[in-house]
């Protein structure tokens, strides 16, 4: 289980990071999803793995920490929030530029703006 | 307990409440309520900073849960400096955003209010969690502020700013997840006495928890490769949302400060002295780096925002020492050059005004029409930010220089502290001779009066830098016993025994 576990964290976070480095902001906030997704379920790890386990006392034999499930609920909270934040704010980075590149569109001459659309493809 | 603990958390929280629901009030009666929260706030602040004279720390368990399961508020010298530096600010910046900035949104005066409460909660946590929920109610408030204005030039550098600081808060959570895996506790104090007795094996993850967060801090306040975003957000912003923002990267310094000496100080056992070795080198290097930018500067703003790196570098050179000397003068230096930086925004903004479509860049252009009180306000900025004497940044600076005991370290703080303040003397100079004493013909059709309350505002800011020198003994006083009481980690502990309402122990 720490194992199955363990890699499905390393390969959210790992998504997350490459999509959080793409010129787009689609991808930016699909990466930001992700990355945070990663993070919840590391948090969750941190009160060590266990099936069966209650955080209630006299509930069963073997307890559960019930902090970490504490900290998951603020963090999802709260990423929740900026993720729905940052989704608004890449929408009016592409009505104000009417482009969608991170950098918003290039002023000098739309040149620039194509190069760079073909080095994201 | 001492209820007024939450004061200063309350109060902008319940001001900030009033504000959204007063969204469609006429326009005097919002600000009328807006300033007087935060004045309200101000003599809070100063309340606080009188009760934590006396050295001692004072506790509040929020909701009378024993710590160290609940979260737990605390007053310390370092934290009550905080806040009082942090609403005298608020409150000019805030006076002169009356009148200018905030009649194009109906929610500035609330994001401004949460923006001051995120802040508050940050100094006066006694929790790492807590921390991160302050970084995160602090952030969303600045978020909004930062995009508040007319136009479109904000959108990219307000994208770019909330992206890093969502990656800052994740990676916050991660080093937070780890130090608890091996911990179990997350309260300040608990951590400094179990972070000394933990299991060696578990030391390698405690360790890598512990660099985590320092890039998370150092992120925050701006150090050298993680500041790259710095310039472009603050230039952006309009001028009292770039004021209020000076104090931001002072919480990444007021948090490395209080986890670094407290969790990680000389006596955490295999991890004493977490990270200190690498705050030094990389705090000169971003002093470097501030002073390169304030010489390549081309408008007067983006100048003073380097002017915000220059300040960290410096903040960083002197704590990075590591003792209290170094400390002592971190905290005079800092109390000055935040109310300072923030002052030379607003100047910046004044002389932006008067100067028509050339702004505040840095070239000739027709002589402004209040030319002389803005000019000796730009210069007395400059000469306090530089470090010159007869103001504050001087002495803020001969202290840290102090500080330094003989050796390598020494060699480089002097040098690059005295070298770079000279050649920020030059970009100043350069800056102000050609805004102020370059003049060409002609007069520019609309400029933008000076009011009182921008006039009181700005001139207060910078005035603060002479009020510091004529306080200098009984500030540096302060400061002095603030880092002693900082650096005397076992007082600090004595909270985890504070009585929670009802029970039998004493």
């Amino acid at each position: 289980m720490e194992l199955t576990v363990a890699l499905v964290i390393g390969a959210l976070t790992a998504s997350g990071v490459y999509l959080l480095l793409r010129a787009r902001t689609f991808p930016v906030v699909l990466g930001l999803t992700l990355l945070s997704y990663g993070v919840n379920l590391f948090l969750f790890a941190t009160g060590r793995l266990m099936t069966g386990g209650q955080p209630i006392l006299g509930s069963t034999e073997t307890y559960s920490d019930p902090l970490p499930q504490a900290l998951v609920l603020t963090a999802i909270v709260i990423g929740f929030a900026m993720t729905a934040f940052v989704v608004v704010l890449a929408l009016r980075s592409q009505a104000d530029h009417q482009d969608d590149h991170v950098d918003g569109a290039n002023h000098n001459g739309h040149q620039n703006s194509t190069v760079s659309q073909e080095q994201s493809r | 307990m001492n209820h007024w603990l939450t004061a200063p958390i309350l109060i902008p929280l319940l001001g900030g409440i009033l504000q959204v629901f007063v969204g469609y009030a006429p326009l005097p009666l919002r600000r009328t309520l807006a300033l007087a929260t935060t004045a309200i706030l101000l003599a809070s602040a100063i309340a606080l900073l009188a009760l934590a004279n006396d050295g001692s720390y004072r506790a509040y368990t929020l909701g009378n849960w024993a710590p160290p399961f609940g979260i737990v508020l605390v007053l310390d010298r370092l934290a009550a400096l905080m806040l009082v530096m942090t609403a005298v600010l608020a409150f000019c910046s805030h006076l002169y955003a009356i009148n200018r900035v905030d009649e194009t949104s109906r929610q500035f005066h609330s994001l401004y209010l949460f923006l001051l409460m995120g802040l508050n909660i940050a100094f006066l946590t006694g929790d790492l969690f807590n921390l991160f929920v302050a970084f995160e109610v602090l952030l969303i408030a600045s978020y909004g502020l930062l995009m508040h204005g007319k136009g479109t030039q904000r959108t990219v550098p307000g994208l770019h700013y909330v992206v890093l600081n969502l990656a800052g808060s994740a990676l916050f959570l991660i080093s937070v997840g780890m130090i608890y895996s091996v911990t179990g506790t997350l309260n300040m104090a608990d951590l400094a006495i179990k972070v000394a007795r933990v299991n060696p094996a578990d030391v390698p993850i405690l360790q890598a928890g512990g660099m985590l967060l320092l890039v998370v801090f150092a992120l925050k306040s701006a150090i050298l490769p993680l500041c790259f975003w710095l310039p472009k957000a603050y230039a952006s912003a309009t001028a009292p949302v770039s004021a209020i923002f000076v104090v931001m990267t002072k919480v990444g310094v007021y948090a490395i400060l209080r986890v670094y000496i407290l969790i990680f100080g000389a006596e955490a056992g295999a991890l004493a002295n977490l990270g200190l070795d690498w705050l030094f080198p990389l705090a000169l290097a971003t002093l470097v780096m501030g002073v390169i930018g304030a010489l390549g500067a081309n408008n007067l703003k983006t100048l003073v925002t380097w002017q915000v790196l220059i300040s960290v570098g410096t903040l960083f050179a002197a704590i990075g020492l590591g003792n209290v000397a170094g400390v002592s003068g971190a905290l005079f230096y800092m109390v000055n050059t935040t109310w300072v930086t923030a002052g030379l925004f607003l100047v910046c903004d004044l002389v932006a005004g008067q100067r028509g479509c050339v702004g505040d860049k840095i070239v000739t252009a027709p002589r402004m029409h209040n030319r002389t009180l803005l000019s000796v306000l730009f210069l007395l900025g400059a000469v306090a930010a530089v470090g010159l004497p007869p103001l504050s940044g001087f002495f803020g600076k001969l202290l840290i220089l102090k500080a330094a005991t003989p050796g390598p370290q020494m060699v480089w703080l002097w040098a690059v502290l005295l070298i770079g303040g000279f050649f920020t003397l030059i970009a100043y100079s350069r800056a102000g001779s050609i805004v102020f004493w370059r003049n060409s013909e002609g007069h520019v059709a609309q400029i933008e009066r000076l009011t009182v309350p921008v006039t009181v505002s700005t001139g207060v800011l910078i005035a603060m830098s002479a009020a510091i020198v004529v306080l200098a003994g009984p500030f540096s006083a302060y400061a002095e016993a603030t880092a002693r009481q900082l650096f005397d980690t076992g007082q600090y502990l004595e909270i985890l025994h504070t009585p929670t309402i009802g029970s039998d122990t004493p």
